[in-house]
């Protein structure tokens, strides 16, 4: 068998030559949070800075390091120094940034996140010890935003396909030994101990097999998928050949949804890197394993990211779930035994083959092993994308890693629209399968949303069931029809028209869908409600009986007022107000016709950011 | 469809009815849209019916099949957009533009649409046009986004 040996040694070389370089090198978060930051533009603005003044500098565009809220973040490594972070960097500030180092060779203080050293520098604080990083044990995220991930070689210098080169030197059943003993189990959602289902698929006789990587991110306010391809693709090739091999499969595909270019754009820049290094194709480094691995875009549907629904939109059929068993593992793609993981379960593989089962379940609890990532969004004051070892609290994450909301925490929503609300009480829970699953949620693919206290419990409730009910493929009668009475109930509950009655049929209705629907859409989707219920009963009740909404969120139920004391008259929300709802001579308050406003906002906003008073415009729970 | 697109989309697929999604998408991709003459080419092509064509592209919420308007407005729907006033942005611009979510407006400028995840949940609420992503967008900067055009285009 052939080895990476050669290749790797020069990756390494090249990599500590570009570590040690005379010119300065600069990092940027160029994945797709930070271009939608606007790294883009503060790349130009570098470039062009360089230009000006005939400066070198090696520019590297790295994936996304997490603390999403710091983007657009520009790292500097000076030579001879470590590499520095800078946050919230726009091509205004481009100058003075540069200046700081190049005329006055000092660190740019007031945007300083921290450094990448060993050691201490210049009073900086150390990058990994930023509040949002400290918690974060890094192992599936260990490449995002330190490597170039359209450049194999980066990959190649860290580590990269010694896993690979591992497994080809031993029979499939160690590889299966391993992964078995490190307890991983799947991160998709459902939480399926990976090895079992492997057994399954590789112990059925078949002349062909399938793997797939689930790569649908179909929960919305989750991106842990997206980033972990767009920082650091290989890792997730990677995991798919010692996937493929282990399974005895020689075709991988990767099902990806359509709304991630880059990352799809990614996806194939690695593959053709992966071909010419013979990574790919018939006798994988002079083995006798074949493997090929193809791209297949999603076209969207929520249901899609179900495996038998998966395989119909493959085959070229509408995305409708069968029923099971046949389980894939036995009866998948083209009828033959076909294995779907996660995009996350696949690169986590890599590193438990590289530094071993016991290392890998080292972290976790007991019966979660190893770490996850999550991305922490909502009303949060750091978001951001995080990986922390299972068993951590939700306090942990949400107040240490999170920095807590600004406004209140309410509650934190986990699994998407398949899990559900948990408040206060939870936040000494820790996150891990069974613990959420007592609680009525689900751990989900890694989604973690906060609400605060201006975020109302029914309004959540009611849009994740206008989700699961617009994404319902309609096959059966409990999903099709269930989730439709649900949002309805809930909507007239909205909108102030709630009967106490209401609540009772509420649950029924979600016990009947749970225990009736054919997939895990239908037969999670009620749980949002069922945990909003349970847990916050009374934000239902103050608007069934006192037609109030507690956090001033459902529109029928708030009114806008314009506070005269402190309306100074600026006509800022006369110009914005799109249905002239206010009026007013300048200088003097205004008035706001109730019968002609919208509840959109823009008057609220505008005074809040733009205009002199600042307040005078307030959001009240009450008709 | 023209017939160069579907001279060159025989070209790049085998023809096989399991292609059937990847050949919508690269017709799409190509004209904006599905036209009923393209959906009717295709169906001859791969001898699949326009019904089960019909059944199969409007399962998927990526099909459109009226001509869109020249730039394409998303606004992120999903859990974190929606807590942080997604649906208020989607509202300012139904109003503003006078359109309707999947449709094009009367101009055929715009193109307004609703959508699950951008996949920038953390710099919510996010919106795109065209090609490119805007994080931590507000009611007022859409706005402002809006007016920066239309001064652009009448300058
Ligand atoms: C409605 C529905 C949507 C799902 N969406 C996804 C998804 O977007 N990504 C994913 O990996 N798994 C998703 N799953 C779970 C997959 O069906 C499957 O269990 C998973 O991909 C298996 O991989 P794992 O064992 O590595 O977790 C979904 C399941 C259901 C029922
Ligand atoms: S929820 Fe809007 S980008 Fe994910």
């Amino acid at each position: 068998m052939r080895t990476l040996e050669a290749q790797r040694n020069r990756a390494i070389q090249a990599w500590n030559e570009l570590q040690n370089n005379a010119r300065p090198l600069i990092y940027i978060g160029a994945a797709s949070c930070g271009l939608a930051a606007g790294a883009a533009e503060v790349i130009d603005a570098i470039r062009r800075y360089l230009a000006e003044r005939r400066k070198e500098a090696d520019i590297l565009k790295v994936g996304c390091i997490g603390p999403c809220y710091l983007e657009p973040l520009v790292d500097i490594q000076m030579p001879g120094n470590p590499r520095v972070s800078y946050s919230n960097i726009t091509p205004d500030l481009v100058k003075q940034l540069f200046n700081s180092f190049f005329e006055n060779g000092e660190v740019f203080k007031p945007h300083l996140v921290g450094h990448f050293g060993l050691n201490g520098f210049a009073d900086a604080p150390k990058f990994f010890e930023h509040p949002m990083l400290a918690r974060q044990v890094r192992i599936v995220l260990r490449n995002c935003g330190i490597i170039d991930p359209e450049k194999i070689d980066h990959y190649l210098a860290r580590d990269g396909y010694k896993a690979l080169e591992k497994c080809l030197s031993m029979p499939w059943s160690d590889v299966l030994e391993m992964v078995k003993a490190s307890g991983i189990r799947g991160r998709g959602g459902a939480g399926f101990p990976t090895w079992r289902k492997w057994l399954v698929c590789r112990e059925t006789a078949s002349d062909m097999r399938y793997l797939i990587c689930n790569a649908d991110e179909g929960d919305p306010g989750a991106f842990m998928n997206r980033s972990l391809i767009e920082g650091d693709p290989h890792s997730v090739l990677e995991g798919m050949l010692i996937a493929g091999y282990t399974i005895g499969a020689c075709k991988g595909i990767i099902y990806i949804r359509a709304e991630y270019p880059l990352a799809i754009e990614r996806l194939k820049s690695a593959i053709s890197q992966m071909r010419e290094l013979g990574l790919l194709g018939r006798q994988i480094l002079g083995s006798d394993f074949d493997f090929d691995i193809h791209i297949k875009e999603g076209a969207g549907a929520f249901v899609c990211g179900e495996e038998t629904a998966l395989i119909a939109s493959i085959e070229g059929r509408r995305g409708m779930p069968r029923t099971r068993p046949p389980f894939p593992a036995v009866s998948g793609l083209a009828g033959k035994p076909t294995i779907i993981n996660n995009v996350e379960t696949l690169g986590t593989l890599p590193n438990i083959i590289r530094n071993g089962a016991d290392w890998y379940s080292s972290y976790g609890t007991e019966t979660s092993k190893g770490t996850k990532t999550f991305s922490l969004v909502g009303k949060v004051r750091r978001t951001g994308l995080i990986e922390v070892p299972l068993g951590t609290t939700l306090r942990n994450v949400i107040d240490d890693v999170g920095g807590g909301s600004a406004k209140g925490f309410k509650a934190v929503q986990t699994g998407g629209p398949s899990g559900g609300c948990l408040g206060e009480e939870f936040l000494d829970s820790p996150i891990d399968y069974e613990s959420l699953a007592a609680a009525g949620s689900i751990m989900g693919s890694g989604g973690l949303i906060v609400l605060d206290k201006n975020t109302c419990i029914v309004d959540t409730a009611k849009y994740f069931l206008n989700f699961t009910q617009a994404e319902s493929c309609g096959k059966c009668v409990p999903c099709r029809v269930g989730t439709r009475h649900l949002v309805d109930i809930l909507e007239k509950i909205s909108h102030g028209h709630g009967e106490i009655s209401d609540i009772a049929k509420l649950e029924r209705l979600a016990v009947t869908i749970k225990g009736g629907a054919l997939c895990g859409l239908g037969q999670t989707a009620p749980n949002p409600v069922l945990t909003a219920l349970k847990y916050f009963r009374g934000e239902f009740l103050a608007h069934i009986i006192d037609k109030r909404c507690p956090a001033a969120v459902c529109r029928d139920l708030v009114i806008y007022r314009i506070i005269k004391d402190k309306c100074t008259g600026c006509q800022r929300c006369v110009k914005v107000c799109p249905t002239g709802a206010i009026t007013g001579p300048r200088s003097e308050a205004h008035n706001l016709d109730l019968s002609k406003c919208i509840k959109c906002r823009s008057c609220y906003e505008i005074c809040r950011f733009d205009a002199i008073a600042g307040d005078a415009i307030v959001i009240e729970s009450g008709v | 469809m023209t017939n160069q697109v579907f001279s060159d989309v025989v070209r790049e697929f085998k023809g096989d009815p399991s292609e059937l999604i990847p050949v919508l998408q690269r017709v799409q991709a190509a004209d904006g849209y599905l036209s009923s003459d393209s959906l009717t080419r295709i169906s001859r092509w791969l001898r699949i019916s326009e019904n089960e064509i019909y059944g199969v592209a409007t399962f998927f919420a990526q099909f459109r099949f009226t001509q869109p308007g020249e730039h394409i407005i998303k606004v992120c729907l999903g859990t974190a957009c929606h807590v942080k006033g997604g649906e208020q942005i989607l509202e300012v611009l139904k109003r503003r533009l006078d359109v309707q979510p999947g449709r094009a407006t009367a101009d055929g400028k715009y193109q307004l649409e609703r959508v699950a995840c951008l996949g920038c949940c953390a710099l919510a609420p996010v919106l795109s046009i065209d090609e490119k992503v805007y994080g931590e967008t507000s009611v007022l900067r859409v706005h402002q986004m809006i007016e920066e055009r239309e001064n652009r285009e009448n300058a």
